[in-house]
């Protein structure tokens, strides 16, 4: 008998009784705080919140904020930056970006984090090996919980997905929190 | 409502006088109160050891000492809880089974059954609460930090009613003393360290007295106060209730 | 790291040699403690959530191997190449495998706390390849050659200086640089080299979906992202227990896993890793490793809910007090202390003894399993299957003697109490462990049963 099957068999033969599975409507429940609690929230794990009302706000706090970035990645159309480029074959080539601006799909109030798929990315790997991230969320996609993520989340088919709350960060040298352990150093995050 | 009076072996042994308090606590309650005399112990020190299937004989000698009675009473939430998880008495399950159901730790059964509204006690001193791990996580006497949970207390209802009583607040409400039954020779530092700690955070916070449900609890931070020379001491709860 | 054969209380007593380091690990424990109380009561929910958790759970276990081969189904259409590990062996060698077919000798790794279950380390470097670990705690005591002491936290047992010393004597570092923001930006430029250069990168596991085939990683770092988005092979490593039914019940779990860890409402990456990219190797491992047994054990499989959030070591105030190493084995604390003796009775016999039954740990469990009640079942198991110490063996046939018969109890009592009054150095001596560091109860004049018979003769 090879692992899989002795594994299988030893598992079927020990699981006890079936047990339902529990209902999780409950916990859908509406929330019309959104927007302050998703700002208190980033800003509490690190992050930075700008409600913004227009792409020419966006663009001119990022010539203010990112003066010293000299490649600078921005996948929205709106802003377009000279580094843009829709797809690179390989990841290695992103290792010097020092800003990359991406769109997400939704941001989660109790959490801030923002969902991105791997299709909004040139490469997996952006959001990740840029020293520093910028995103942007629609002011209306805003849910309050992960119970409404997943809801609106559904059955997508994506080849990789991330929930992204805040800049990378460590606290692994005596609970010392240092912002900026692999990934970005800041998240920024632009409210449309 | 007679009442059995279940002491624990170690009170018996070591603090007749909080048996006392207890009794006369019961009986102040306007309850009969009645102590089986060939009462030994519950069975928990070997049971928490590993060797529950050694306790037969202590779990017939309880059965046969608390069955007939309306409630069995003990000033002790360790023991008391021991009695409902683990009671069996193959021969005299029925009555194993009244006697779990009916078997209450003394604050409860004073705040739950006799549903004590006003008590007559007077203790003026400064005093610092331990919750012990059985009495709150086992037998629920109060809400635990660890949940999300309204709180409440059963003990502190009743040293409310206690004239002139101050319970300080505690930097770690419920944490553990670090008895533990055998654990605290088998496991040795590690208990003397959970107890200088407990003791630590009652004296920080000036208490005279520390008090608790548990003597097993106190004993352990008796043991190590005394060793420290400090002139703090330990109280049982039902010594606080029958204080004038 | 050598620990002799040294059991728990032993180890403890060694760690207790310095009490001012037992109260930094104590209050650094207890404070990670507070910010989960703080992140657990901003949700009404909770005790719910709690519910909720506990209950998907319970039924993956009954259902699991169902879920396992919808999730192999799932995943392979998604690209993904799904291999069964029965053990340790088993699981080191299809790595290894994967790494030779590939022709690759040095790889990065992400937290796995399975790798650290079946020694993946150590395998792998006697065959040669070079494995980084590339969390910096895990990086710290990779760098020590020593085994993490927390699941969460691997380094938490080391001081800042100790790791400045580390760091200077590894990576360059200027002699007594201690500040944690240089250093870990010293280890973020080291390790970046590393992800850039390192062709294979392995994971862990938090959660894989069955119904997707996708698995979720989680960090806080951002490492399993930067290894993995950049390696030609991914090689997630899984126990066959992370499995959840369905997408939408990881809304749950994500929810729980970093308030119950960290106090974060959720980790900074949660990771949903589907199909590989392009021109990617994506491969999962899906190891037993003495899991299907405990599954049959049905007073330990509950056991299999956990998470790995790390919530009962924080709180346990024996975890905090002896630290992560004294228990001598992969999962320290609680949670660990009820999945060892599974693995191996004879060497883990004394970690569910490891505890005062204070019950903090299945309070804080997000998934509600009985660990407490768990640690008092294998004490019973293991004795009953001969892993007590004789001499406990004899006191407690002693004790049982004595409890059981009221005339040998009255005047045993009787006894104990006259040596203790009488002749107190016999008892009061170094060879009582209660003694060393407290002193005796003053013993009474009269039991209360004495008392009793003598003041209400009217009621016997």
């Amino acid at each position: 008998m090879n692992s899989r099957e002795k594994i299988l068999s030893a598992v079927k033969n020990n699981q006890p009784a079936q047990n339902i599975l529990p209902e999780l409507q409950s916990f859908l429940k509406p929330d019309t705080k959104v927007l302050e609690k998703y700002i208190n929230v980033l800003t509490a794990i690190g992050g930075l919140a700008h409600v913004v009302n227009s792409y020419a706000e966006i663009d001119n706090i990022i010539g203010q904020e990112y003066k010293e970035a000299q490649r600078i990645i921005s996948l929205s159309k709106e802003l377009p930056m000279p580094g843009r480029a829709e797809k690179y074959a390989d990841p290695h080539e992103l290792e010097t970006v020092d800003l990359a601006i991406i769109n997400a799909q939704f941001g989660v109030a109790e959490n801030a984090a923002v969902w991105v798929t791997d299709d909004m990315l040139p490469q997996r790997v952006l959001p990740f090996i840029t020293q520093q991230l910028a995103v942007i969320i629609k002011r209306t996609d805003i849910v309050p919980t992960m119970h409404y993520a997943y809801e609106r989340i559904g059955n997508a088919d994506y080849g990789f997905g991330v929930f992204i709350a805040g800049p990378s960060k460590t606290a692994d040298i005596e609970q010392s929190l240092v912002l900026g352990a692999h990934g970005p150093k800041t998240m920024r995050v632009f409210i449309l | 409502m007679t009442v059995a009076l279940f002491v624990p072996c170690y009170i018996d042994q070591f603090y007749p006088h909080v048996a006392i308090a207890t009794l006369q606590v019961l009986e102040k309650a306007g309850v009969t109160v009645v102590y089986p005399p060939k009462q030994t112990c519950c069975g928990q020190p070997m049971a928490n050891s590993g060797f529950e299937h050694l306790t037969k004989g202590c779990n017939e000698l309880f059965v046969k000492n608390f069955t007939g009675f309306d409630y069995i009473v003990c000033p002790s939430g360790s023991c008391t809880l021991h009695v409902k998880q683990h009671l069996h008495e193959a021969e005299n399950e029925k009555e194993a089974e009244y006697i779990k159901a009916h078997v209450y730790e003394l604050t409860e059964f004073l705040t739950d059954i006799v549903q004590v509204e006003q008590w007559d006690a007077r203790f003026p001193h400064k005093v610092g609460m331990h919750q012990s791990c059985h009495g709150q996580r086992g037998l629920k006497l109060s809400q635990m930090s660890e949940l999300v949970a309204e709180p409440f207390s059963k003990p502190d209802k009743l040293l409310k009613m206690v004239e002139g009583l101050e319970i300080v607040e505690l930097s770690r409400t419920d944490e553990c003393c670090g008895f533990g039954g055998t654990f605290c020779v088998a496991e040795e530092s590690v208990s003397v360290k959970m107890g200088k700690d407990r003791v630590d955070d009652h004296l920080s916070h000036g208490v005279e007295y520390i008090i608790g449900g548990d003597m097993s609890c106190l004993m352990h931070m008796e043991g190590i106060l005394r060793r420290q020379k400090s002139k703090v001491q330990v109280k049982h709860i039902a010594e606080i209730l029958n204080s004038h | 790291m050598d620990q002799g054969n040294k059991d728990h209380a032993a180890l403890a007593e060694r760690f207790n040699e310095d009490e001012p380091r037992v109260n930094w690990h104590d209050e650094t424990l207890w404070w990670v403690r507070a910010k989960r109380d703080k992140a657990a009561h901003t949700l009404p929910e909770w005790e719910q959530l709690r519910e909720a958790a506990s209950q998907i759970k319970n039924n993956v276990l009954s259902n699991l191997s169902e879920y396992l081969l919808q999730f192999e189904e799932k995943a392979k259409a998604n690209g993904v190449v799904v291999h069964w590990a029965a053990d340790a062996k088993d699981h080191n060698e299809i790595v290894y495998a994967l790494l030779q077919q590939n022709g690759i000798s040095r790889i990065v790794k992400s937290k796995s706390m399975l790798t650290e279950e079946c020694h993946l380390n150590d395998y792998l470097q006697q065959q040669g390849i070079e494995v980084i670990d590339t969390d910096l705690g895990e990086r710290i005591v990779q760098l020590a050659n020593e085994p993490p002491s927390h699941i969460v936290l691997p380094c938490i047992h080391k001081k800042k200086e100790e790791i400045g010393e580390l760091f200077h004597e590894h990576l360059g570092t200027p002699a007594g640089n201690a500040d944690p923001k240089f250093l870990a930006n010293a280890a973020r430029l080291n390790l970046r080299e590393k992800f850039l250069t390192r062709r294979a990168a392995m994971t862990g596991v938090n959660f894989a979906v069955a119904e997707t085939g996708e698995f979720v990683v989680c960090t806080n770092e951002g490492n399993a992202d930067m290894g993995a988005h950049l390696a030609d092979v991914h090689i997630a490593c899984m126990g066959i227990e992370k499995i959840v039914p369905q997408r939408n019940h990881l809304s749950v779990f994500l929810r729980l896993l970093a308030r119950s860890a960290t106090g974060q409402p959720v980790t900074t990456y949660s990771s949903h890793f589907k199909k590989p990219r392009k021109g990617q190797q994506m491969h999962i491992v899906l190891v037993d490793n003495g899991r299907s047994v405990q599954l049959g054990r049905a007073d330990f499989r509950n056991s299999l809910k956990c998470i790995r959030c790390g919530a009962c070591m924080n709180t346990c105030p024996v975890y905090r007090r002896s630290g992560g190493h004294s228990y001598h084995t992969a999962i320290a604390g609680p949670i660990g202390s009820i999945l060892a003796p599974n693995l191996d009775m004879r060497k883990y016999a004394d970690l569910p003894f490891a505890s005062t039954l204070c019950g903090s740990c299945s309070n804080v469990c997000p998934v509600k399993i009985d660990i407490h009640d768990q640690l008092y079942k294998w004490r019973q198991v293991l004795v009953k299957e001969g892993y007590a110490p004789a001499a406990k063996k004899i006191a407690m046939q002693g004790m049982t003697f004595t409890l059981s018969n009221p005339g040998v109890y009255q005047f045993a009592g009787k006894a104990g109490r006259w040596i203790m009054d009488k002749i107190p150095f016999i008892v009061n001596n170094k060879l009582n462990p209660w003694y060393k560091q407290r002193e005796m109860p003053e013993p009474p004049k009269q039991s209360f049963g004495e008392w009793y018979k003598k003041n209400r003769k009217d009621n016997l």
